[in-house]
């Protein structure tokens, strides 16, 4: 009879896992589904920007407020996994409190833990505040109506609950202690140190000890259970940044922003146009065919390069690109954060689509990603700024996304805006996007 | 101000069978639009003044492919970019300057991948190298004291990380350079850029160029500075939708120099 909260909690963990390593391959299938790109370049340089940016939060602390409170929920995050460690040693082996064996160190663990905890209540205490009652604008835009919004809260009320459980698990573990409860009392005295939570002890006192324990296990099994339920949550929600922002910085574009990839197959096409000697009948060469895209640009997911499919998992949709995006802020339909957020919503229908079939190709439900999630007004917005780029606190590019899709509008579907179709035309006939002579160049010169 | 122009082409430099110090990429819009003819022009005089030996590549410059690259035509960028590789590698062309962010982007970043590498710099690198060197003096004149607030444009400034070349220079004209609430890093786009200078805007409840200007007003400027000639007109219809085109000018960083040199 002894061993079953230890089977319980063995099959609780056992679940969680598989359920989370389940989808985890899921999402790599998916991104996988993407082009290839080469990142594997400059590795010292990628890890030191993934060190700097994701684990260092240097492009959060842009925004002070946002990225102190940020900081503290990280930080609490990582530090507070410790604990979560011994807890499922001590679910495991049914011990109690196991690495107290370390002595002082111990309550010094602990204590700064239940600080962390207490701030990180706090922070996202203010969090939900920013959103709901100030309603900060980034937050209340159109493509965060809905699930996104719910989304964003549910996170927030996860990470309070799994906070105030902990604080009260360990009050009561305080108190039982104290009353020298068996289990619970340790022969050199009281261990661990509790700042925060030796203000809840007292409420406990005058309780039968029964009724604690039963209050302690209660939040201890609510608190690590509600972990594994957050863990799994992860996949469902915008929250995968607290993974993926690693990855996603350290596969990050180290080029000026400014640079614009070009595409290989055109440059081939165009050197043998260019090329008096080509012969355009020519066979192409063995393998030729299949370094040949099937078509320029982008107008699904799987036209996008698995970097940008690993990107719309990332992306946290936080909004600091939408704030920054000059046609978004100008009252025009774009917002890059949608982008990415269109982005894996496809990505995730055609995944569903996967998880049915595993032959399902993304064309057959009828669907693509231009039109159905992303629509042309969105794409032509653009000015290429690099605002939204500059302004990802995880280096996601929704500029790149923006242009293969338009390079599959233009060179797929010949459908660029009428303007912009007559400024090609000039620049093809005359070098120079308006209508001038080529011959009148040095025109100027002449004027002074 | 009646002085004539030298503007020698590569092609009569060839001939001479010599190399300039620099090839001057004057662009289309510094080619053809008339406003921004006048930042070439006052370009040209401060070369000339101090006697940089330059050239340019006159009728056989085209299009960097920039706008089309931008609008998604990858086939045309490319077209414009290999002739245009073939001219200058023709001419065996290591140093590049040019007035616009765009031209300079494009060579820098995008020529290279395709046969064509040269050392760029953008137009206010180029004279901050030169003031660094001794050979331009730059002093107050006319914009001493006067308000000055930098519009940055997107593909010098984030798009190649230049901010304090054309801030530099301003600090030398002894101005009062004040910033808008978004710059460097931050700055906001004109509006002008991904090929939108060559289109309409898509519904909104406000164009980008009027955003920008109002927040540059909100800096109560004698006068914006720009580094880009797209920059340039955005910014001065912005100037003009707003009716403050009699209070506030919109000047490129080498206009303001050549202006307090009186040239």
């Amino acid at each position: 009879m002894q061993f079953i909260p230890q089977i319980l909690f063995l099959l609780a963990l056992g679940f969680g896992l598989v359920f989370f390593a389940r989808n985890v391959q899921r999402m790599r299938r998916n991104i996988k589904l993407g082009r290839d790109l080469d990142r594997s370049d400059q590795k010292d340089k990628r890890l030191s920007k993934m060190l700097r940016v994701a684990m260092g939060q240097s492009k959060m602390v842009t925004k002070p407020i946002a990225g102190t409170l940020h900081v503290i929920v990280y930080v609490g995050f990582v530090i507070i996994n410790i604990e979560v460690l011994e807890i499922i040693i001590d679910g495991l082996f049914g011990t109690h409190r196991v690495f107290s064996f370390i002595g002082p160190a111990y309550g010094f663990l602990i204590g700064s833990f239940e600080i962390l905890a207490l701030l990180v209540a706090v922070s996202v205490i203010l969090f939900w505040i920013r959103r709901n009652i100030i309603k900060i604008k980034r937050f209340i835009l159109t493509e965060m109506k809905g699930w996104p919004k719910n989304d964003a809260n549910y996170i927030l009320y996860i990470e309070l609950v799994l906070m105030i459980l902990f604080l009260t698990m360990n009050g009561a573990d305080l108190h039982l202690q104290q009353v020298g409860a068996a289990g619970y009392a340790h022969e050199a005295g009281v261990v661990g140190a509790f700042p925060i939570s030796q203000y809840i002890a007292p409420f406990f006192e005058g309780m039968a000890e029964a009724s604690v324990i039963v209050i302690e296990r209660a939040a201890w099994w609510m608190h690590i259970l509600g972990i594994l339920f957050f863990l799994n949550y992860l996949y469902y929600s915008k929250h995968l940044h607290i993974l993926l922002a690693f990855p996603n910085v350290y596969f990050s574009n180290l080029k000026p922003q400014g640079e614009f990839r070009n595409l290989e197959a055109v440059t081939d096409e165009v050197k043998m146009m260019m090329d008096p000697d080509a012969d355009p009948f020519a066979e192409p060469e063995a393998g030729d065919e299949e370094e040949m895209p099937e078509k320029f640009g982008a107008s699904d997911v799987q036209d996008l390069s698995w970097f940008q499919l690993l990107s719309s998992y990332t992306c946290t949709e936080c909004g600091r690109c939408t704030a920054e995006c000059p046609a978004n802020q100008t009252g025009k339909l774009l917002s890059p954060r949608k982008i990415m957020m269109s982005t894996r919503d496809r990505l995730e229908e055609v995944g569903e689509g996967l998880n049915k079939d595993k032959n399902f190709k993304p064309e057959d439900d009828g669907k693509q990603l231009l039109d159905d999630y992303i629509t042309r007004e969105e794409l032509w917005a653009c000015t290429t700024c690099n605002a939204c780029v500059e302004a990802c606190p995880v280096g996601i590019d929704p500029l790149s996304i923006i242009m293969d899709m338009r390079q599959y509008l233009v060179m797929e579907e010949s459908a660029a805006p009428s303007e912009l179709n007559g400024a090609m035309t000039n620049i093809e006939n005359n070098g120079a996007p308006w209508p001038y002579n080529q011959q009148d160049r040095l025109g100027w010169a002449e004027e002074a | 101000m009646s002085e004539e122009l030298k503007v020698p082409t590569m092609a009569q430099y060839m001939a001479e069978g010599k190399q300039p110090e620099v090839l001057f990429w004057v662009g289309c819009a510094g080619s053809f639009d008339d406003r921004a003819k006048k930042i070439t022009k006052a370009f040209v005089k401060i070369l000339n003044k101090i006697g940089v030996d330059f050239a340019v590549l006159g009728t056989e410059e085209s299009c960097t492919g920039d706008p089309a690259k931008r609008a998604g035509n990858e086939f045309l960028f490319q077209m414009q970019a290999m002739t245009n590789i073939e001219v200058l590698n023709s001419y065996e062309v290591k140093k590049i300057v040019t007035a616009c962010p765009h031209c300079f982007n494009t060579i820098k970043n995008e020529y290279p991948s395709l046969g064509g590498e040269y050392k760029i710099v953008h137009h206010t690198q180029f004279l901050k190298g030169l003031m660094d060197e001794g050979r331009l003096k730059i002093e107050g004149g006319k914009f001493k004291g006067k308000r000055i607030t930098y519009h940055d444009p997107c593909y010098l400034g984030r798009g190649n990380g230049e901010y304090e070349a054309p801030r530099e220079l301003l600090k030398k004209l002894d101005v009062e350079l004040v910033e808008m609430k978004s710059c460097k890093q931050k700055g906001l786009c004109c509006g002008a850029g991904g090929a939108q200078m060559f289109k309409d805007a898509e519904k909104g409840d406000k164009e980008v160029n009027v955003h920008r200007t109002e927040e540059a007003i909100e800096t109560k400027p004698d006068a914006i500075a720009a580094g880009c000639p797209f920059c340039n007109t955005m910014m001065t219809d912005g100037v003009k939708t707003k009716e403050k085109e009699n209070d506030i000018e919109v000047l490129d960083v080498v206009e303001m120099i050549a202006n307090a040199e009186d040239l």
